[in-house]
């Protein structure tokens, strides 16, 4: 069980994993009531655990929410979980919209990227730099029933329209950093340290060098969080290595953890940098972004390797 | 048995190589890990629900999805077309090549501008498709997944390689709890911070080189400056 240090930030952002609770909640009933459904009952499990384990996970013994992960991670295994029907606009409605509000439109969504920059930048210590976003999405909110005068209900549909369309990969991040957890207690990083020992000659630099940046961003690609990587193959790889040959650390820890963001532009194990937006544009290709991505990440790759080998020795 | 525990590492690779479902195999290759590293059961339901509860920052951005809903309800993109067809000469490179460059800077103050959700989506993608479409008349669906990834890359660049010019940034201080950690005092928030900016630079300037190149690869698939529509 997880004892909440009860803060100002704290309560909001538990307040706010409420609130992703219940579109999860939403999104689920949304299928339930779709009866043209297949799935309908096994979709709203996935959701009403999903939701579980945001609002409750906090005040239950972890091991309820590990069995809980194991659950939805079995319906999305067996394909059950599945998009409901959705009150989609049609393209002439948008467009007798966009007639009718012009440019302010835009009002909404500037609304929440600026906001959320002021709340974190003013209220940072009080509230968290991460409830900015939350907060922010109130603000803008706000803005849109004054310029659109929908019904407040509008928008519940809107966003549990797009919650179902990006789907069950949207918790994925979540999933993987667990698993990264579980790489470390387990030590995996250790054995990986040790394999590399045989490939680098002693006291070359340049091939050390390399050797710490494509293994940053190749662990990065294995395990999809540069983070991880970092703790990983720096002590492993990098203090040996680089740092104990003479390396200024200062440049191989900024450029180590960079070298590992190559590494997060090529791999679908970054599922909320390149699969979920890939959900998000509805892209044919589920690897579109990946793709598009692959060659500016092996130029980065080299350069870093470069300026490793210049700056830091 | 040591190199037993790189199992989950195996589970991974194969799992995504052979388009598994994503979920599961991600928490397969965990539980296998844990229990050849022998964890008992219980630990390892453990650590993964910990890891899943601590983690929840990670899909914040469900916060933004109604109002991002309502602007695409009341014509966004449609007005994101308008917009772009009303600049003259806006090729889709450019479009993207400008988003990357203030992504990049927003970064590197910690400003939160971005995000695929709140920018991307409703503004860049319809802003470069718009433009491609202006110029070209009608682009196939090939096409449009490539300005896709281009877009959504642009944000991935901007993003990942400014964020630790920014002191405060989580990047860069777990750069320096690392290295402080392993004894090496001199590393600070500020010379991490100061020592990232080579690389920012660079990756704008990459970015813009590909995306001319994009744009010059479009005009050869489609023909010159505004053409006859295509089929």
């Amino acid at each position: 069980m997880q004892t909440i240090k009860w803060t100002t930030s704290t309560v909001v952002a538990e307040i706010f994993y409420c609130v992703i609770g219940i579109i999860f909640i939403l999104t689920g009933i949304k299928a339930l009531k779709d009866k043209e459904m297949k799935n309908r009952y096994f979709t709203a499990i996935f959701w009403f655990i999903l939701a579980f384990t945001f609002i409750a996970g906090p005040y239950f013994p972890y091991w309820v929410t590990g069995l809980c992960v194991i659950i939805i991670a079995a319906l999305t295994a067996i394909g059950k979980v599945t998009q409901s029907n959705s009150d989609v606009p049609a393209a002439e409605n948008t467009r007798k919209a966009a007639d009718r509000f012009g440019y302010k439109v835009f009002i909404p969504a500037v609304t929440l990227a600026i906001a959320a920059v002021i709340i974190a930048t003013v209220w940072s210590k009080q509230l968290g730099a991460n409830n900015a976003i939350g907060l922010s999405a109130i603000v803008a909110l706000i803005i849109a029933f004054a310029l659109f005068h929908n019904k407040p209900v509008q928008a519940v549909s809107d966003g549990t329209r797009l919650m179902d369309n990006v789907g069950p990969v949207s918790i994925l991040p979540q999933v993987l950093a667990a698993l990264g957890a579980l790489f470390t207690a387990a030590g995996v990083g250790n054995v990986i340290a040790k394999g590399v020992e045989v490939i680098i000659p002693q006291g070359n630099r340049f091939i050390a060098s390399a050797v710490y940046c494509i293994a940053m961003a190749l662990f990065t690609i294995i395990m999809g969080n540069g983070f991880a990587a970092f703790s990983v193959i720096t002590v492993g790889i990098g203090i040996p290595f680089l740092i104990m040959q003479g390396a200024n650390p200062v440049v191989v820890g900024a450029l180590g953890l960079t070298a590992g963001y190559c590494g997060t532009l090529m791999t679908p194990m970054a599922a909320n940098f390149n699969i979920m937006p890939a959900a998000l544009l509805e892209t044919k290709d589920k690897y579109a972004i990946i793709k598009s991505q692959l060659p500016v990440a092996l130029v980065m790759l080299v350069i870093h390797i470069f300026l490793m080998y210049f700056f830091a020795f | 048995m040591e190199v037993l525990k790189l199992i989950g590492v195996l589970i991974v690779i194969i799992g995504f190589a052979l388009k598994f479902d994503a979920m599961a195999t991600v928490v397969i290759a965990g539980l296998a890990t844990g229990l050849v590293a022998g964890m008992t059961p219980m630990q390892i339901l453990e650590t993964l629900g910990k890891a899943f509860v601590t983690n929840r920052t990670a899909t914040l951005f469900v916060l933004t999805l109604p109002v991002i809903g309502l602007c695409e309800r009341y014509g966004l993109k449609d007005k994101a077309v308008d917009f772009i067809k009303s600049i003259k000469n806006a090729t889709t490179g450019k479009v993207v090549a400008i988003y990357q460059v203030i992504r990049a800077l927003s970064a590197s103050f910690s400003l939160r501008l971005g995000g695929h959700p709140q920018f991307v989506r409703p503004l860049i993608n319809p802003m470069a498709q718009g433009a491609a479409v202006a110029r070209f008349g009608k682009i196939d669906e090939k096409t449009e997944d490539e300005i896709k990834g281009l877009c959504a890359g642009s944000e991935n660049y901007g993003n990942f390689f400014a964020q630790n010019c920014f002191m405060g940034a989580s990047g860069t201080l777990l750069i320096v709890s690392t290295l402080n950690e392993q004894g090496y005092k001199e590393v600070t928030a500020a010379n991490i911070a100061l020592w990232s900016i080579p690389i920012a630079v660079i990756s704008c300037i990459v970015g813009i080189a590909y995306y001319s190149m994009f744009d010059s690869k479009m005009k050869k698939r489609f023909g010159g400056n505004h053409a006859e529509v295509k089929k």
